[in-house]
């Protein structure tokens, strides 16, 4: 299970998760949750808050080959908490061996952990919960059709914001408030970069304590593309500066990938229709430059 | 064993210790604390082994709770009146895993307007949970119920949730004499928990908890809940024999006190139930037919065991401790739903709210429901529902208020309240 990942075929082929889910096709979320899931392997249980991959596990089918628990939209990592304590308890008792132990995993959308499971979350680092926690953030309250959450980014339409402007708020800076509370580990990935996203699952598993995983998640029907630019729409986030890829570990906040020539962000904003209109009827230059702006500023001050 | 001297929520503490539990996942609020201060003393202390979490919620505290004994630990916790609330989403939910453990709930009415004492609507708001209900009226039954609900909980006909009630202030700081069971007498009638398939492993991947699609589905779980529900009553008598025949101690699903030729009889639950027993024995010296019929169990709901007690009672005067606004008691609800068209069951339904938020109950006032009671009998005819509230206290709430906005008329910079 501590095998190096430093290169592209270092990356495991085992396809751990099942087909056939009911997931959207070109879910980047769910893209991102096949590479985890290859890396941490079946030795895992997870908890589950309602969001869009709840119905990974309908009765009585699962893709996992692991274990489930779902819970409620608001306490996942209570959940795991109840779990990862209990495990313990068996296994100090002499109850369950050693190796029977798994790997507690929060399985979240930006629903649940931006907004309503934040204070569960919150109380799960403070107690230093021995847990990895997921989630897979695409910007909205997707699996209700998309409205807008604290995850959402200004200006995009969503089904709760489709005014001129878009989403009037800002995407909550979830990375920042879960450093803050000096976990073990707290990293971004993305499914489009399959190795960055490898060698961070890999290093969180090898750690214990809490480690927090955000994956953006291209999501075709709530951001509004054809499924098949997924993986190059996850690519542009990365490349324009909008998804930062970066790891907080001992009190120091690393980028794993600095940009060095970033395209205007609008080559980003242009592909999903949530952005649309930016564009058209004609281009909202204010908002695009506020947009870039604030691309601009984060990367100033992270180098 | 001796008794000493215990409060409600030192019982209660004692009968998780005694039950040998292996997880307490914890969160404070007043009545309870008492509860996971005790726990926490002894867990820190070595006393009793064992693992305990404060959450930062009862809503991750029931999580936690469910999720623990989801993967085979005996789990016990505990709240109160805005706790059960707030955790509301996952009582449903932890029943529904079909997750056995103990909570212990205390008793105290609820928001708005926020206060602090006892009355039965935080628990009755989760009588359609799938948690079971067990009901206390005095100190050594905490501790008693404590261990019976552990059987019950984890038996393998049931495999549901079990709350034990007692009442905050009345019970949960009052001190009374309490039988403690000895440990391993305690151990003999409540053996370790096997939690069978429950549970997570390695070698045995498990999914719990799954999403259906579908009404068809979701009625067979569902269904299979209230089934195992149901079962609990037999299941409760059996283990309640057994716990007598153990311990000495009487503890069936009803307690029927002084029915037996009983006219009349009141139908209460809660610590204000002994006050009623009290009620009965001055009766009794006037020369009147009373008795007082306390479910102990109240979900699952023991309609047969109630209606054959009641054989022959011609007038039942139920006191409710709690109150569902535009409609009553839910007692009294309940009780004329498990008895309308039983050809033998008492013609006349008296129905009392009282005691709300601690409120006390005189003596007089039995007396008097228990008249009204007599007098409906004779009538042939149901009053309608009564609140109790005496014209002293209105007066003297009416004066506090006089009080209120005479300071507020002296003080007012413009000499006068805006009425």
């Amino acid at each position: 299970m501590s095998e190096i990942i430093s290169r592209m075929k270092d990356l495991p082929s085992a396809h751990l998760l099942g087909a056939g889910t009911p997931m959207c096709s070109g879910c980047g979320g769910l893209e991102a949750l096949h590479q985890i899931y290859d890396v941490l392997g079946e030795n895992t249980v997870f908890v589950n808050a309602a969001g869009c991959m709840t119905l990974l596990s309908v009765y009585p089918f699962t893709p996992f080959r692991g274990s489930w628990l779902y819970t409620a939209m608001a306490s996942a990592p209570a959940g795991a908490q109840g779990v990862r304590d209990a495990l313990d308890l068996l296994i100090q008792q002499g109850r369950l061996p050693p190796e029977e132990d798994l790997q507690v995993v929060v399985l979240t959308g930006d629903g649940s952990a931006y907004g309503m499971g934040m204070s569960a979350t919150s109380g799960a680092m403070d107690r230093g919960l021995d847990f990895i926690y997921i989630c897979y953030d695409n910007e909205g309250y997707g699996n209700t059709g998309q409205q807008y959450s604290s995850a959402t980014p200004h200006g995009a339409a969503t089904a709760t914001s489709g005014g001129t402007g878009g989403f009037p708020g800002y995407k909550k800076d979830l990375f920042s408030i879960w450093a803050a509370h000096q976990p073990s580990y707290v990293a971004t990935v993305i499914a489009s970069e399959p190795l960055d996203l490898a060698k961070k699952i890999a290093k969180a598993r090898d750690m214990s304590g809490p480690r927090m995983i955000i994956a953006l998640s291209p999501c075709p029907t709530g951001w509004d593309y054809d499924p098949r630019e997924s993986v190059a729409i996850g690519k542009l986030a990365v490349k324009t500066g909008v998804w930062p890829l970066k790891e907080y570990e001992n009190g120091t906040v690393t980028h794993t990938r600095i940009p060095r020539e970033r395209p205007a962000v609008e080559e980003y904003l242009k592909t999903q229709g949530r952005f649309s209109h930016l564009f058209r009827p004609q281009r909202n230059e204010a908002l695009l430059t506020e947009i870039q702006q604030r691309v601009d500023r984060y990367w100033a001050q992270a180098q | 064993m001796e008794p000493i001297l215990l409060t409600g929520n030192a019982a209660a503490a004692w009968g998780a210790r005694l039950a040998g539990v292996d997880y307490v996942p914890a969160f404070p609020i007043t009545p309870q604390t008492e509860i996971i201060e005790t726990l926490g003393a002894w867990l820190d202390s070595g006393a009793m082994p064992g693992r305990m979490v404060t959450l930062e919620s009862e809503h991750s505290m029931l999580t936690a709770a469910g999720a623990a004994a989801a993967t085979g630990v005996r789990v016990f916790s505990a709240t109160s009146s805005q706790g059960l609330l707030h955790a509301m989403e996952m009582l449903y939910t932890v029943a529904g895993w079909r997750a056995p453990f103990v909570l212990v709930n205390v008793s105290r009415g609820l928001s708005a307007p926020i206060t602090l004492e006892a009355d039965h609507n935080d628990v009755l708001a989760a009588r359609d949970s799938g948690f079971l209900q067990i009901h206390c009226t005095d100190c050594q039954e905490v501790v008693d119920s404590v261990l019976l609900a552990y059987r019950l909980a984890e038996d393998t006909a049931v495999r549901l949730p079990v709350m034990v009630n007692l009442d905050g202030f009345y019970l949960s700081f009052t001190r009374e004499p309490v039988r403690l069971p000895d440990l391993a007498a305690a151990r003999e009638f409540l053996p370790p928990f096997d939690p069978g398939s429950m549970r997570f492993a390695a070698s045995a991947p498990q999914s719990q908890a799954v999403a259906v699609l579908g009404g068809s589905p979701y009625s067979y779980f569902r269904y299979e809940t209230h089934l195992a529900a149901r079962n609990a009553i037999s299941v409760y008598q059996r283990i309640a024999a057994e716990f007598e025949s153990r311990f000495g101690r009487e503890r069936g699903a009803v307690e029927a006190y002084r029915c037996d030729d009983a006219d009349i009889v009141f139908f209460m639950i809660g610590s204000f139930a002994s006050k009623a027993r009290e009620a009965v024995d001055r009766l009794r010296e006037a020369g009147r037919r009373v008795g007082l019929l306390r479910p102990r169990l109240l979900r699952p709901y023991p309609a047969e065991i109630i209606a054959s007690a009641l054989l022959g009672v011609r007038g039942v005067a139920v006191v409710d401790q709690n109150i569902s606004m535009g409609q009553g008691g839910v007692l009294h609800t309940e009780l004329a739903a498990a008895l309308y068209g039983r050809g033998s069951a008492p013609a006349i339904l008296t129905s009392f709210i009282g005691g709300l938020g601690g409120r006390e109950i005189a003596p007089q006032e039995f007396f008097e429901m228990a008249e009204v009671t007599f007098r409906a009998v004779d009538e042939g005819r149901s009053p309608p529902p009564r609140l109790l509230y005496t014209e002293t206290e209105l007066r003297e709430l009416r004066k506090l208020q006089s009080v209120a906005l005479a300071e507020r008329e002296q003080t007012s910079p413009a000499g006068r309240a805006t009425p």
